[in-house]
C-alpha cells in the first residue's frame, strides 16, 4: 500500500494532541496547585477577595466552554444558570440557615432546569439558531421575571425577592453542621480556586474517556454519530445538564463572594460577556476560556473605574473583532502561531537533507509505478 | 360589550406591534437568512433618530415614518458593507456578530445620549369607548401594521425589486449570471430591512420610553415570531403574529405583563416541537 | 426459507412533487453482496438514506431481521446492525483517523476490546500508519478507506457502501474490491457503484434503480448486455 511517510504532521494536529495529553492537565493543575498554596500567603485580604471573583468567573467561563467550545451547543442564556445559582442560594440559605443544602441545591436546581430546557431542545431536535433563541428569551424572561418581584408580598419562604433591588446580606458559606463557623475571605478564595481546579479536572477526565469523545464528535459530525448509533441527543443534554450545575456552582460561589444579588447576573450583558470570554480564550481548549475570563474581567474593571469609554462598546468591539479576526481565539492561535515558528526552524534544517534525499526518492517511486 | 371591543383592541394592537417589531428582521432573516441580533438595537437608533429629529422641529409624523427609517437604513448599508457581508453562510459567526454589534451601538449611543430615559408623548390622545379610554395611538400602530403587510407582499410580487431580491436570495450565481449584482442586492435587502426595524423602534417609542437598552425587549419577539413564521415572509408574519400576539396578551390579561412573556415563549417553545420549520413551513405552503 | 436479512416492501417517498423511491420490493439475504447501479436521480442514495433512518418513507416497509426498523429514531437502524458510508464522505473530519475508528467501535465494545478493534481494523484497510493523522487532511481515497473502516469497525451484519471506489486510481479500486470480498465474508453488503468493471469484480447480482422504482434485478453479465439498460445509462458502453 502506497503511504507517504514522509508527510510533516500538520500544526493543528500536534497542538490538538499536546492539548488533550495528561500532560497538557498535568501542568494547568500544577500551576493552579502552586497559585492555591501561594496566594493565601502573599495577598492581603483585599487582593484575595480580587482575586476570588476572577475564580468564580473562571468557573462560568469553564461552563460555557465546555458546553458551547466542546459540545457545540450554542447557548446564548449560561448566565440563566448562573443567576439560578446565584438566587437558589441566596434563598435557601435565607431559609434554611445552614449552607450545606442550599450549596448542593444551587448546583442540583440549574441542573434540573436545564434538564427540562434541553430535553425540549434536543429531543425536539431543535437547530443551532432556535437553541440560541430560545436560551437568550429564557435568560431575558428570568431577568424580567425577578426584576418585576420587588414588593414586600415576593417572597419565598423568608426570604423576599427584592426584584431590581436584589438580595443583600446573604449568609456566607458555614462549616457543614455548624452556623456560626462561616466561612473568611481567604477562606472563600482557596474554595473557589479549588472548586475550579477541580472542575477543570472533572472535564479533562470526562473529554478523555467515552462521553467526552462522544461529545466532541457530536460537534464535529453529528449525522455520523447518529449513523455510528449514538443517540446524540441524549449526549447533549447530558452536556447542557452538567454545564448548568458547573454555572450554578459558579453562582452559588458569586453570591457568596458579594453577600448580594441582584437581577443582573441574569441579563443579557451577563450572557453577552461569558461568550465574549470563550471566543476570546479559544472555543476547543479548556484553559482559553478561563484566560479569556480573566483578560476580559480585568479589562471590564479597568473600564469600570473611568468614565470616558463605555463597557458595552470595548466589549461589542471586542467581540466584532474576534469573531471577523481571530474566530479561533488567543489561546489555539497563539498556540499555533509558536508551532509555526517550531515548525519553520525545523523546516530549514531538513530542506538541506531533503536536497540529498531528492534523488534516491525518485528512484523509488520509479521501480514502484513498474511493479503496480 | 365595551369590554369586548377593548379586548379586541388590545389584542388587536398586540399582534400589529409583533407585524411592525418583526418586519424587519422578516426581511433580514427571512431573505437572506441573516442572523442579526442587533435589530433590537436598529430599533432604538430609529426611535432616538426620530426623537432628535422633532427637537430640530421636524414634524412628529414626518419623523417617525420618514426620518426614522431613512437613518437606519443608511446605518445598515454601512454595517452591511463593513461587517455583515464577510460572515454570509456562516451562521453561528453572524450571531456573534451582530450581537457584538448590538454592544458596541448600545456603548456608541450611551456615550452620546446618556442613560437617562428619553420619550415622544403619543400624538392623538385618547378615545373612549363605553367606560374605557384607549389610546388612539393603538390604531395607527394597527393601521401601519396592515398597511406594511400589504406593502411587503406588493412590492415582493408585484415589483421587479421584489423579483429580484427573491431570485438573488434564491440563485446569486444565476442572478450574477443574469447582470445582477448580488453585492447590491444584499446591500439593498439589509438596508430595506433596517429601515423597518428603524420605523418599528419610531413607531413604538411613543409606547415605551426610549433608552439605549430598549431593544432587549423586543430581540426575543421578533426573533420568536419570525422564525415561527417560517419560510414564507409576509405570510409567516402575519400569521405567526397573529398566533403569538393572541397568547401574549390573553396570558398578559390572565395575570402580568411578564407572565405574558413567559406565555408567549412557551408557546413557541411547543409551537416549534409541533411544526419545525414554522408555521408557514406546513401550511399556507407556497405563498410569500 | 431462512429469514431474509433485509426486506423493504413497496417502499415509497415523495419529496413535494418527486416521487423518488416508487414501491420498491427488496429482498437481501445474510451475507450476500448485491450492487445496485442506477443513472444520476434514480433514487440510489435516497434509497440508502431510507434504511439508515435518514429519512422517513411515505408508506411501506423496512424490515430487518423480520424487525420492522421503518419509523426509528436516526440512530436505530445503526444499533440494530447497519452500517453504512455515505456518497459523500461522512467522517469526523476534526479527529484522527484512529479517533474516527474508535469511536465506531466503541459502543460495542469495552474499552480494551476497542483498542484492539480499532487496531485491527486500521491494519485490515492498510491504515495503521495514518493513525495520528487528522482526517480532514487526508486525500479523497484515504478517506473514503478511512470510512470503510469506520463502518466495519462496530461490525454490523449489513453494510451499505455508496459509491465506494469514486475518485479512486485503478490500483485504489483493485484494493478496494478485494476488501469488501474479504468483508462479504461475514458482512452483507449494498453497493451502490457505477464502474461496471469494478461491479462484475464483486458482484452476482446486480439491482437496477430507474426513477426511484427497480427495473431489473440479475447478474452483471445478462444486465449489461440489456439494451434498455444501455439505453437508459445514455450510451454508456459496458466494458
Amino acid at each position: 500500500m502506497p503511504v507517504n511517510a514522509n508527510r510533516t504532521i500538520p500544526v493543528a494536529d500536534a497542538l490538538s494532541r499536546f492539548s488533550r495529553s495528561w500532560k497538557s492537565a498535568a501542568l494547568a493543575l500544577a500551576v493552579g496547585s502552586i497559585m492555591l498554596i501561594v496566594l493565601p500567603r502573599v495577598l492581603d485580604d483585599f487582593a484575595l477577595v480580587q482575586a476570588t471573583v476572577y475564580a468564580v468567573m473562571a468557573i462560568l467561563a469553564l461552563s460555557l466552554g465546555f458546553v458551547w467550545g466542546f459540545g457545540g451547543i450554542l447557548c446564548f442564556g449560561q448566565s440563566a444558570f448562573f443567576g439560578l445559582g446565584a438566587y437558589t442560594y441566596a434563598i435557601a440559605v435565607t431559609n434554611m440557615g445552614d449552607s450545606t443544602v442550599p450549596f448542593m441545591l444551587a448546583i442540583v436546581l440549574p441542573a434540573a432546569f436545564a434538564a427540562v430546557l434541553g430535553y425540549l431542545i434536543f429531543y425536539g431536535r431543535l437547530s443551532d439558531v432556535y437553541m440560541g433563541v430560545i436560551t437568550l428569551t429564557v435568560t431575558l424572561i428570568l431577568f424580567n421575571l425577578v426584576n418585576s418581584t420587588a414588593g414586600p408580598e415576593w417572597k419565598i419562604g423568608s426570604a423576599a425577592l427584592g426584584g431590581f433591588n436584589g438580595i443583600p446580606n446573604i449568609a456566607p458559606l458555614n462549616t457543614p453542621g455548624n452556623i456560626d463557623d462561616v466561612i473568611s475571605p481567604r477562606g472563600l478564595f482557596e474554595l473557589s480556586l479549588a472548586a475550579l481546579l477541580g472542575v477543570y479536572f472533572l472535564l479533562r477526565v470526562l473529554l478523555a474517556f467515552k462521553m467526552g469523545r462522544v461529545i466532541v464528535a457530536s460537534k464535529e459530525n453529528e449525522q455520523r454519530l447518529l449513523l455510528l448509533g449514538y443517540d446524540s441527543r441524549v449526549y447533549k443534554l447530558l452536556t447542557f445538564v452538567l454545564g448548568a450545575a458547573i454555572a450554578g456552582l459558579s453562582g452559588c460561589l458569586f453570591a457568596n463572594w458579594g453577600a448580594f444579588t441582584s437581577p443582573t447576573v441574569f441579563g443579557l450583558a451577563q450572557s453577552a460577556q461569558i461568550i465574549i470570554w470563550v471566543i476570546v480564550g479559544g472555543p476547543g481548549t479548556l484553559v482559553g476560556p478561563v484566560i479569556g475570563c480573566v483578560a476580559i474581567q480585568w479589562l471590564t474593571t479597568q473600564i469600570g473605574t473611568q468614565q470616558t469609554i463605555n463597557s458595552n462598546l470595548v466589549l461589542g468591539a471586542i467581540l466584532v473583532v474576534f469573531v471577523l479576526m481571530v474566530p479561533k481565539g488567543i489561546v489555539p492561535s497563539l498556540g499555533e502561531l509558536g508551532m509555526k515558528l517550531v515548525g519553520a526552524a525545523r523546516r530549514t534544517r531538513r530542506s538541506a537533507d531533503d536536497t540529498r534525499n531528492v534523488a534516491q526518492d525518485d528512484t523509488h517511486s520509479a521501480s514502484r509505478e513498474e511493479a503496480a | 360589550m365595551d369590554l369586548a371591543a377593548i379586548i379586541l383592541i388590545q389584542v388587536l394592537y398586540a399582534i400589529a406591534s409583533l407585524v411592525v417589531i418583526s418586519s424587519g428582521l422578516a426581511v433580514i432573516f427571512g431573505m437572506m437568512k441573516v442572523i442579526n441580533l442587533a435589530h433590537g438595537e436598529f430599533m432604538m437608533l430609529g426611535a432616538y433618530a426620530a426623537i432628535e429629529a422633532i427637537r430640530f422641529g421636524v414634524n412628529l409624523w414626518v419623523a417617525i415614518l420618514v426620518v426614522a427609517p431613512l437613518v437606519v437604513a443608511l446605518i445598515g448599508v454601512v454595517l452591511e458593507r463593513v461587517f455583515i457581508r464577510r460572515l454570509y453562510g456562516r451562521m453561528i459567526d453572524t450571531m456573534l456578530a451582530t450581537w457584538g454589534l448590538s454592544l458596541l451601538l448600545i456603548g456608541v449611543v450611551t456615550s452620546i445620549a446618556g442613560n437617562t430615559t428619553a420619550g415622544i408623548s403619543a400624538p392623538l390622545g385618547n378615545f373612549a369607548i363605553g367606560g374605557y379610554s384607549v389610546s388612539s395611538y393603538t390604531l395607527v400602530i394597527i393601521a401601519v401594521a396592515v398597511v406594511l403587510g400589504v406593502a411587503l407582499r406588493w412590492v415582493l410580487l408585484h415589483t421587479s425589486l421584489g423579483l429580484i431580491a427573491r431570485g438573488t436570495m434564491q440563485n446569486p450565481q444565476m442572478a450574477d449570471a443574469l447582470g445582477i449584482a448580488p453585492g447590491r442586492v444584499y446591500s439593498a435587502t439589509f438596508a430595506i430591512g433596517a429601515a423597518l426595524s428603524g420605523l418599528a423602534g419610531a413607531l413604538l417609542a411613543p409606547m415605551t420610553g426610549v433608552v439605549p437598552t430598549m431593544g432587549g425587549a423586543f430581540i426575543a419577539k421578533a426573533f420568536i415570531t419570525v422564525i415561527g413564521g417560517g419560510p414564507a415572509i409576509v405570510a409567516g408574519l402575519v400569521s405567526s403574529s397573529m398566533l403569538f400576539g393572541a397568547i401574549n396578551q390573553v396570558a398578559t390579561f390572565a395575570s402580568t405583563p411578564v407572565l405574558g412573556e413567559v406565555a408567549l415563549l412557551v408557546g413557541a417553545i411547543v409551537m416549534l416541537r409541533l411544526l419545525p420549520r414554522g408555521i408557514t413551513g406546513r401550511f399556507f405552503k407556497g405563498a410569500l | 426459507m431462512t429469514q431474509p436479512l433485509l426486506e423493504t416492501r413497496k417502499l415509497n417517498v415523495r419529496f413535494g412533487g418527486v416521487h423518488a423511491t416508487r414501491d420498491i420490493d427488496f429482498t437481501l439475504a445474510e451475507a450476500e453482496l448485491r450492487c445496485v447501479i442506477g443513472p444520476n436521480g434514480a433514487g440510489k442514495s435516497t434509497f440508502f438514506k431510507l434504511l439508515t433512518g435518514q429519512v422517513k418513507p411515505t408508506s411501506g416497509e423496512i424490515l430487518f431481521r423480520g424487525k420492522d426498523i421503518t419509523a426509528m429514531q436516526p440512530h436505530e437502524p445503526a444499533r440494530l446492525g447497519i452500517g453504512i458510508k455515505t456518497q459523500v464522505p461522512s467522517l469526523f473530519n476534526g479527529l484522527s483517523v484512529w479517533d474516527n475508528v474508535w469511536l465506531a467501535a466503541r459502543r460495542v465494545n469495552t474499552p480494551m476490546q476497542t483498542e484492539r478493534v480499532t487496531r485491527e481494523v486500521l491494519e485490515r484497510v492498510g491504515l495503521l500508519s495514518h493513525r495520528d493523522a487528522i482526517t480532514g487532511l487526508l486525500a479523497h481515497g484515504e478517506r473514503q478507506w478511512v470510512e470503510l473502516a469506520v463502518v466495519i469497525a462496530a461490525d454490523p451484519p449489513l453494510i451499505l457502501l455508496d459509491e465506494p471506489a469514486a475518485g479512486m486510481s485503478d490500483a485504489e479500486v483493485a484494493r478496494t474490491a478485494d476488501l469488501i470480498l474479504e468483508i462479504n465474508r461475514r458482512h452483507a453488503l449494498v453497493v451502490v457503484e457505477h464502474d461496471m468493471s469494478f461491479i462484475r469484480r464483486i458482484a452476482k447480482k446486480v439491482t437496477v434503480l430507474h426513477q426511484g422504482a427497480i427495473i431489473r434485478e440479475d447478474t452483471p453479465e445478462r444486465i449489461m448486455s440489456d439494451p434498455f439498460i444501455q439505453q437508459i445509462y445514455l450510451g454508456k458502453k459496458p466494458h
